[in-house]
């Protein structure tokens, strides 16, 4: 695991955590992690229920102060004082975000833009970029669950945050509506805002984050781009292929598997080579990369 | 205290969606209307201002109606949101603690306020225009109304400390009722059993002011049945207050310790709690 030296860890890095643990009661939540998120980094931090993701963003927030470690979002320690001066630079999407049923969508919207002190011109285009511009009126306890958490992001959005910390934020979402809110992250990101997401749906989340943080009871098991992970994982690609009837008598390095085809793990640089050399009469050619989820579960199996 | 506002602001706003605001106000007012005319009825033959009577008969009524009002707004404030989870997303904005409490408090106050002003004032401006009486008792009228407020403000605090000390919404309630009795009820009776076991020979008038203050639904009975005069002719137990020699000023810095202690004590617990 690379860490950040303290030259390096200027206004770029956004959230420091270092050494950071946590107890509750007799459970260690969260062990000695370290972890940096910077300005434009997009960073997915998986692990099962329990593992300590929620934890470690209530720490960011300042709502839970670590035991031991140092935690600086923009410099400044979130849980002495108020807090006041990072907290109005974070975004915060709760896991199954919780909002007043009796306001409507509007109203939930201004008064969260009144604590964070900014105009309330700028929260109809906000519920236009979500999409809930047409329920603005109505009471947040008529909307449906998507709804919901487009209102939740629209809060987060809220001041155009530095860091934006989205726990679970997909979940509950139709497929629809998941890539419309990648959409808004990844336009976020571009604006040069730091997000973190925290999932167990690792993979949708592929494609998505610059870098993945894996957590398994309170540690970090695992911390970088998810080619990094695959390295380190030693989990090399597969390439598979359906022979036509008269193919190879002798499979050589081929392992047989279910429906006649021939399968073969290989290093990332022969791949090529390989595929070169199959007959013309290969078909239904495939590469298979290990998934985040396989990646995961080798990690898991790792730290246990 | 921009914050603390913004936060009062959202307390009257959902007060007013979840019909709290119109519901304890049309009943404080029908209930008022109700006495003031009913129990204004012997009045003729007393010779007494008939609003005197309606302030007697409604202090009563405060004492039981307004604490439970107060606890069943305020029990839920805290540990609720805890529950809910609109707690962590508050507390995620630059938002302090003990801003939280004291926007809630002085929000649910708001409500209290509004109930108790127009509730009784309508009954108050009703039975003194058709019965008419001496303008004397408005003095009175006007102190029933200001002390009920702030013995549903005592109960409000009272409502945050349970609310930041249990572990979840049920409790609370359990608790929040159980505070409602032991004050309004199971207090005064066991004192009176006390008192009358006692016959006078350990209970010191010192000791029985001591034991009055202890209790705010006490101190507001002694306020409104004992200052006034004209009103204290039919104060009956709260004669006691005569003997006690407790100054209006000591029984109103008593309703304030009230609030005070319980509302720092709920903000002291909320700090160190673990949303």
């Amino acid at each position: 695991m690379k860490r950040i030296s303290p030259e390096q860890m200027t206004d770029q890095v956004t959230i420091d955590m270092r050494g950071v643990s946590r107890r509750f009661g007799a459970q260690l939540a969260v062990d000695g992690v370290d972890l940096a998120l910077r300005a434009g980094e997009c960073v997915g931090l998986v692990g099962h229920n329990g593992a300590g993701k929620s934890t470690m963003i209530k720490m960011m927030l300042g709502l839970v102060r670590p035991d031991s470690g140092v935690v600086r979002v923009l410099g400044e320690d979130p849980s002495a004082g108020h807090g006041v001066a990072s907290r109005r630079a974070l975004g915060y999407l709760p896991e199954n975000v919780a909002l007043h049923p009796a306001l409507t969508g509007a109203e939930t919207l201004a008064f969260y833009a009144r604590l964070k002190g900014r105009p309330l011109s700028e929260n109809a285009s906000l519920l236009r970029r979500v999409g809930i511009e047409g329920a603005a009126s109505r009471r947040v306890g008529t909307y449906s669950k998507g709804m919901r958490q487009r209102l939740g992001l629209a809060q987060a959005l809220l001041g155009n945050p530095r860091a934006l910390l989205l726990d679970e934020p997909t979940s509950g979402l139709d497929p629809a509506l998941r890539q419309s809110f990648y959409e808004i992250i990844r336009a976020l990101r571009r604006e040069g805002a730091a997000i973190l997401l925290s999932s167990h749906a690792l993979a949708e989340l592929e494609g998505q984050v610059d870098r993945v943080v894996v957590m398994n009871r309170g540690r970090k098991v695992a911390d970088g781009r998810v080619s990094d992970l695959r390295r380190l994982a030693a989990m090399p690609p597969r390439i598979r292929f359906l022979p036509d009837g008269s193919g190879p008598s002798d499979p050589g390095a081929w392992s047989r598997i279910a429906g006649g085809r021939l399968e073969r793990a290989c290093g990332e640089d022969d791949v090529a080579a390989i595929l070169r050399g199959l007959p013309q009469s290969a078909r239904d050619i495939e590469i298979l990369r290990p998934s985040l989820d396989d990646l995961y579960a080798a990690f898991q199996k790792e730290a246990e | 205290m921009r914050q603390i506002l913004i936060i009062v602001g959202k307390e009257w706003r959902d007060g007013l969606r979840n019909r709290w605001l119109v519901a304890t106000t049309t009943l404080l007012a029908v209930l008022a209307l109700t006495l003031g005319f009913l129990g204004s009825a012997p009045t003729g033959a007393v010779k007494v201002s008939a609003l005197s009577v309606t302030i007697v008969s409604l202090s009563s009524l405060t004492i039981f109606l307004v604490p439970l009002m107060a606890l069943l707004l305020s029990y839920d404030a805290i540990v609720g949101e805890i529950d809910r989870g609109t707690m962590a997303l508050l507390l995620a904005y630059p938002v302090a603690r003990w801003q939280v409490v004291l926007g809630k408090f002085a929000g649910h106050l708001a409500i209290l306020l509004f109930a108790t002003v127009i509730g009784y004032g309508v009954a108050g401006v009703a039975v003194q225009w058709t019965q008419g009486g001496e303008s004397g008792a408005w003095a009175a009228f006007a102190l029933l109304i200001a002390t009920s407020v702030l013995l549903g403000g005592v109960f409000v605090a009272i409502g945050y400390f349970v609310s930041a000390s249990v572990g979840d919404r049920g409790t609370a309630g359990g608790v929040a009722i159980g505070v409602w009795l032991f004050f309004v009820l199971i207090y005064d009776m066991a004192l009176l059993g006390g008192l009358v076991a006692d016959q006078g020979r350990n209970l010191t008038a010192q000791a029985l002011n001591v034991l009055l203050l202890l209790n705010p639904a006490d101190v507001y009975r002694l306020l409104n049945l004992a200052t006034a005069n004209d009103v204290g002719v039919f104060a009956g137990v709260a004669g006691l207050s005569a003997h006690a020699g407790l100054a209006p000023v000591t029984l109103i810095c008593a309703l304030l310790a009230w609030i005070v202690a319980p509302l720092a004590a709920a903000i002291l617990l909320f700090s160190r709690r673990q949303v």
